[in-house]
């Protein structure tokens, strides 16, 4: 499906003469958005890095401490990004996912903290699925009824989720009567990365080859499926390149988590704990992808696999595309709206987890300001608020360049003021590059 | 078509009204149409026939009256019951997902799946290419959104969609009003084809000229009244206009509630 609104396109009469890099993109089908996007990825990135070795004397910001650190921050925002990508193609807002994850990391500590342990006792294996599962449900719960008072009752969503925004944030204010609950179940704080909550070196290795092995898989079965049907194909170098790019990409990822090695107090703690012998000095214990990331990239691929192979998917972007051509086409739109915003509250509860397994504890203001991050993630992403238009994968990058953004300021020492304005300022600047983008591609 | 008169109808409306907000945009108003019969549905912008039809085809819900098919009361409350009918509409705004390729829009709400529950794209795909070859043999362009087609190409997409599910009852608002000359003869042959196979078909349009030759039959509808109806071969283009513009029903015609009185 062309939810990507591709500019390459493989049929007949075209015009001839074309550029070398419009012939490249034709073939490769790849997208201008995704390479812009990419593009500026690395200008933020590499500016950093220069702009710290200029100025403070020391570029950090491409280190592989940074990087790593950087994708486990970036996974809370990024699997939100993912649900708000469906919310506003189908012309819709919500403001109150913050509040959502905020309101659902507290139900989840008093889960695991003040109730399981009475019943279970201290560190039971099931206390962190039970606290998920919880999570989950709440998140879906809150967001089927904001999805419920939009479809069925006509409010508007920017207002159903205004209200939601200081409904839920007050009530989880009011769940501990403001209290921090700490430390969660120990279990539980691995999904929220650090050394621990790491896969290391061979399991990075395990899941960098599953995915090279995938690209690949894809490519050929998308091939012989277009044969099959003597639809166009390809040229075989295209398949070769994209093939080429995806897998080195995969492996690279995996090479820099896996040169990111345990801090040396960890290592102590570590070897005491295991009775090793080696001298603490010599040991090189690698992160590998932390689970967050994984998770990000687990939720990356069902969510693409909803948008672009299910029926649901399709609904979510005829219904942005054409509200009333939906309707009369037989689709039930108000039940879709309810299932996007359950959706959506889901990704909630799980970006809660993320969030309050690796801060060890559920504050009160967990996950504020986060539905801004999360617009601008979609929006830069290439989330056109005129509906009908928007990508999971965008999405993703768009929450990388937002956290990247932060990142870099923070490492460069910008105060938290300065980082407010220019957050704001992206998201404006985005969305004006995306109308003038749509109206020249018109 | 002599002898439609004795069978029973494929879609009869009887006695349909739907007000909005204290206006009555259809009034009573009763039509029929029988297998293999193009009926015109005539009259001016406003005075109601769209309605009655959306009515027909789920978008509506109508206040009072009953609708028959094959002589069976049904009850048709959304879009997917009319479907069930085999009740297919093509709207006056085409009402196609701009965003989504021809394949998508072609099996809106209705797509193919695979076994494993996912959209089978490519089936759907050579489907679209197979019908869409029937119908407008120089369409090539597949695998673009909808948006970037011309308006002949978009009108054959709406067109394709209502055929593809092998639909009894079509629906055409205004068929032709977004097309040139020769998009509009290749739309006429299409309905004479369909009427062919057997399928009933509205035609909806307030330019006479558009559908007089295509008809069998027109009703006339203004100020949400039927005015009358007609065999096309027993009244002129010239009545025809009258029963529109004044409501004044010809000799050839059946008069309905909205007929001029006085006459």
């Amino acid at each position: 499906m062309s939810q990507t609104l591709s500019k390459s396109e493989t049929g007949a009469g075209r015009v001839e003469n074309e550029g070398l890099f419009t012939k490249f993109l034709r073939a490769t089908e790849v997208d201008v958005r995704l390479l812009g996007m990419i593009a500026a990825l690395l200008a933020i990135w590499i500016g950093f890095h220069v702009y710290g070795e200029l100025v403070i004397g020391r570029g950090s910001f491409l280190s592989a401490r940074n990087l790593w650190n950087l994708s486990v921050q970036t996974a809370s925002i990024g699997v939100m990004a993912t649900g708000m990508v469906l919310v506003i193609v189908t012309r819709h807002i919500d403001l109150s996912v913050g509040s959502i994850l905020g309101f659902s990391a507290m139900m989840m500590a008093i889960v695991q903290v003040w109730i399981l342990p009475e019943y279970l006792g201290l560190g039971h294996p099931m206390i962190w699925i039970i606290t998920v599962v919880c999570g989950l449900l709440i998140g879906a719960a809150i967001g089927a009824f904001h999805g419920y008072l939009i479809a069925y009752l006509g409010i508007p969503a920017f207002i159903v989720t205004l209200g939601g925004l200081l409904v839920w944030r007050g009530a989880a204010f009011l769940l501990a009567r403001g209290e921090t609950i700490s430390p969660v179940d120990s279990t539980f704080a691995l999904l929220g990365g650090g050394p621990y909550g790491s896969i290391g070196a061979t399991g990075s290795w395990i899941v960098g080859v599953l995915v090279c092995l995938g690209i690949v898989a894809m490519l050929v079965v998308g091939r012989r499926q277009r044969n099959r049907y003597n639809f166009p194909l390809r040229p075989m170098w295209a398949e070769m390149f994209l093939g080429i790019v995806g897998c080195g990409v995969t492996i690279g990822f995996v090479m820099l988590v896996n040169s990111y090695p345990w801090p040396r107090g960890i290592v102590k703690q570590y070897v005491a704990a295991n009775n090793i012998d080696t001298p603490v000095n010599e040991l090189f214990i690698s992160h590998g992808f932390a689970i967050p990331v994984l998770i990000l990239f687990g939720v990356g691929i069902l969510m693409t696999f909803l948008t672009s192979r299910t029926r649901f998917g399709r609904y979510v972007f005829a219904i942005g595309g054409n509200p009333e051509a939906a309707e009369l086409a037989g689709i039930n739109t108000r039940w879709v709206t309810v299932k996007i915003f359950a959706l959506m509250g889901l990704l909630c509860g799980l970006s809660a987890v993320i969030a309050s397994a690796r801060l060890n504890s559920a504050t009160n203001n967990l996950g504020t300001l986060d539905e801004l991050y999360v617009i601008a993630a979609a929006v830069i992403g290439g989330t056109s608020f005129a509906g009908g238009v928007g990508t999971i994968y965008g999405a993703i990058l768009g929450a990388i360049v937002m956290q990247s953004l932060q990142t870099g300021m923070v490492l460069i020492g910008f105060d938290a003021a300065i980082q407010q304005m220019v957050v704001g300022g992206v998201l404006v600047v985005a969305v004006w590059i995306d109308t003038m983008y749509r109206r020249s591609a018109k | 078509m002599s002898d439609t008169m004795n069978k029973t109808p494929l879609v009869e409306l009887r006695d349909i009204s739907i007000a909005f907000g204290g206006i009555k945009a259809v009034d009573h108003a009763s039509v029929d149409l029988f297998p293999g019969e193009v009926v015109a549905l005539l009259g001016h912008n406003g005075a109601g026939k769209s309605t009655l039809i959306k009515i027909l085809s789920g978008a509506y819900k109508r206040d009072a009256g009953k609708i028959f098919i094959n002589g069976e009361e049904v009850h048709i409350e959304n879009p997917r019951d009319a479907k069930k009918y085999g009740i297919e509409t093509i709207y006056q705004t085409l009402a196609v997902a701009d965003n989504v390729d021809a394949a998508a829009n072609l099996y809106l709400g209705r797509e193919l799946q695979t076994a494993w529950g996912t959209l089978d794209d490519i089936a759907m795909e050579a489907e679209a290419r197979k019908v869409m070859g029937r119908l407008n043999p120089n369409f090539q362009r597949f695998k673009e959104p909808v948006s970037k087609l011309s308006g002949g190409q978009r009108q054959s997409v709406a067109i394709a969609r209502a055929i593809l599910f092998n639909a009894r009852i079509l629906i055409m608002d205004e068929p032709t009003a977004a097309l040139g000359p020769q998009e509009t003869e290749q739309v006429g042959d299409l309905i004479k084809q369909l009427k062919k196979e057997g399928i009933g078909i509205f035609l909806i349009s307030h330019d006479i000229h558009d559908v007089f030759d295509l008809a069998d039959r027109v009703s006339v509808m203004k100020n949400g009244q039927v005015v009358g109806h007609a065999k096309t071969s027993d009244v002129t283009k010239d009545e025809v206009l009258g029963m529109i513009i004044m409501g004044k029903c010809p000799l050839g015609a059946i008069p309905g509630p909205g007929a001029l009185q006085t006459a």
